[in-house]
């Protein structure tokens, strides 16, 4: 490799250069949302935590940040059930069926959000179902679906199936056979599914922009309306509660992944 | 998702008598003295569930899927048919304006400018990906993957403080002295670009490294043996085999970037807006739903088009599983 030593230099270059630029957004909010100035800038001239103590102080801060949470577990919970069953459902088909029904599960991932969201908008207008968070779990969970079908469709290919079929045929009910069997070796799959769709719906912001009323505003919808129409360091503060749970979630994946690369 | 199912299939073969499609008891079953006696000729519930057992377990997720997200975007492309004097109004009033052609243009040519960066910038990335040492490898994996795990409207926060005329990088700028006066870079195309262009990255990236780490080495020795200076080795041996790993990459960032409406409603400009804010204006400010049904119809099928001949031609399908 050494006559191509100043080709490898102008890459490594190029390579660090490219991922500067992919960590600056994220390592620049954190010390934005300290600064002590009315507006937002960088480097902040003045240190406070003003902006965390409105971010907790305002009432509506701190209701879409409820909502999140509470949306993204509804969605995270409905995604995981309604995607395990799935899961296990699509590795009992044929080959060639599974692949067709997979690729409809991967559907929502690639219609862009604007369209689904518009699309269930239309649907949800006219009727009640707007109301409250209804209509914005279900257009997050179907979005946060494929996570987890992806996630425990892997699980169950790292899974050795004859287990289960021992199982069965010991006489295990197919309830038993899950529960003391397959559950216990796929879990961690199952459970990353569930981070990813938690993350998925918490981050959500086109569906929420559609699907939200007032009352079921979630976090990102607030932010929104800070970065559009007033410009809002408070904004900073709530980035860096998004970034610190980003951290938290990445770290629980890479656990469950390394339990699930052990279990399997 | 893995694309091995190989173990699977030969557990199949294995097990040529499948407990859930036996139609006879087992003797365990009958030992245990579980076995239900059913009449001959009457279908027995437990037969049939076990029988249907993947479609009923599908049978949540397809209600979900089919109820709430085809019909609902089936009747959004039905509503675009539906104009006052003709089935085509909508559609005539886009190609008729050359306001609403502009904004078809802008987005479309962005999205491609947006594939181009990308697989012109991913490309050394991939490479170093695809062939450093482990600990390099997960270091830029981690970096990487960081637009998929941050919210996008955090990331567009931070580009703000990054870009604006008062931000970090023109205030470093000036300080460099390299200009006199900051440079807007956000509120206009270029904020745009830079936003799209690293949440896109790690399309571009991901499949040509997978592509490159599986490249034989031996051919690219065998070159050098045979006398090709290492720009003909690149062009006419490396290039070549991972070209097709930098298209479908590209072409997944075209496709995936077409829909994109929050960076552009951010970063870009109040004046130079995307199809998606055109929808998103008709519905909640004009509320013309026919006219933005047709734009989200015109969105859709430039997708699915794309990336049905993605999936037929680059094998993006196989792209979409590195995620």
């Amino acid at each position: 490799m050494t006559p191509r030593r100043p080709l490898q230099i102008v890459i490594t270059v190029l390579v660090v250069l490219v991922m500067i630029m992919m960590v600056l957004p994220n390592i620049i909010i954190i010390p934005a949302s300290f600064g002590g100035e009315d507006y937002i800038i960088f480097p902040p001239r003045s240190l406070s935590t003003k902006w965390y103590e409105a971010f907790i102080s305002l009432p509506n801060w701190r209701h879409a940040t409820v909502n999140s949470f509470l949306v993204a577990s509804c969605s995270a919970i409905s995604a995981t059930v309604i995607g395990t069953l799935a899961g296990l459902g699509l590795v009992r088909l044929a080959p060639r069926m599974r692949s067709l029904v997979m690729s409809v599960f991967l559907l929502p991932t690639i219609v862009p959000t604007i369209i689904t969201a518009v699309a269930l908008y239309g649907l949800l207008a006219g009727t009640g179902l707007r109301e409250g968070i209804f209509g914005v779990v279900v257009g997050h969970t179907i979005i946060a679906l494929p996570f987890v079908v992806i996630n425990v469709v892997a699980a169950l290919q790292r899974m050795d199936m004859r287990l289960e079929h021992s199982a069965r045929s010991l006489g295990a009910s197919p309830w038993r056979a899950f529960y003391h069997v397959t559950l216990p070796i796929i879990w961690p799959g199952v459970a990353a599914g569930a981070l990813f769709a938690f993350l998925t719906s918490f981050s959500e912001i086109v569906l929420s922009l559609f699907l939200t009323t007032g009352s079921s505003t979630t976090l990102p919808v607030q932010m929104w309306s800070g970065i559009r129409f007033e410009i809002n360091p408070i904004v900073a503060a709530a980035s860096s509660l998004f970034v610190v749970l980003s951290c938290i979630m990445l770290l629980l994946i890479g656990m469950l992944r390394r339990k699930g690369e052990t279990t399997a | 998702m893995a694309t091995d199912v190989s173990p699977l299939r030969q557990d199949r073969a294995h097990m040529p008598a499948r407990p859930e499609r036996a139609a006879l008891p087992d003797a365990a079953a009958t030992a245990a003295g579980r076995v239900r006696h059913v009449p001959i000729g009457v279908p027995d519930m437990a037969v049939l569930i076990r029988r249907h057992a993947p479609t009923l377990l599908l049978m949540p997720a397809l209600l979900l899927l089919v109820g709430l997200f085809v019909v609902p975007v089936l009747r959004l492309v039905g509503l675009s048919f539906e104009g006052s004097s003709g089935a085509f109004d909508h559609y005539m009033r886009i190609v008729d304006r050359p306001v609403y052609l502009q904004v078809l243009q802008r987005t479309f040519l962005t999205s491609a400018a947006t594939a181009v960066l990308c697989a012109l910038i991913g490309y050394p990335v991939a490479y170093r990906l695809a062939t450093g040492s482990n600990r390099t490898r997960l270091l830029l994996l981690a970096l990487i993957l960081i637009p998929f795990w941050t919210n996008l409207l955090v990331l567009c926060y931070g580009w703000l403080i990054v870009l604006n005329p008062q931000g970090a990088l023109n205030a470093l700028l000036l300080k460099l002295g390299l200009v006199s006066t900051p440079i807007p870079m956000s509120g206009n195309i270029v904020g745009v670009l830079v936003g799209m262009v690293q949440t896109m990255l790690p399309y571009a990236i991901l499949p040509v490294a997978a592509n490159m780490a599986r490249i034989d080495e031996r051919v690219l020795m065998a070159a050098r043996s045979l006398g090709a200076p290492p720009l003909q080795v690149f062009l006419r041996a490396y290039l070549p085999m991972t070209l097709p790993g930098v298209i479908a990459g590209a072409l997944l960032v075209f496709i995936m970037s077409i829909g994109f409406f929050v960076i552009p409603a951010i970063l870009g400009g109040t004046r130079d807006i995307f199809i998606a804010q055109l929808i998103e204006m008709n519905i909640n400010r004009i509320m013309n739903w026919g006219f933005a049904a047709a734009l989200s119809t015109i969105v859709l099928v430039a997708t699915l088009v794309l990336y049905a001949v993605g999936v037929r031609w680059f094998r993006l399908g196989t792209v979409w599983g590195q995620s």
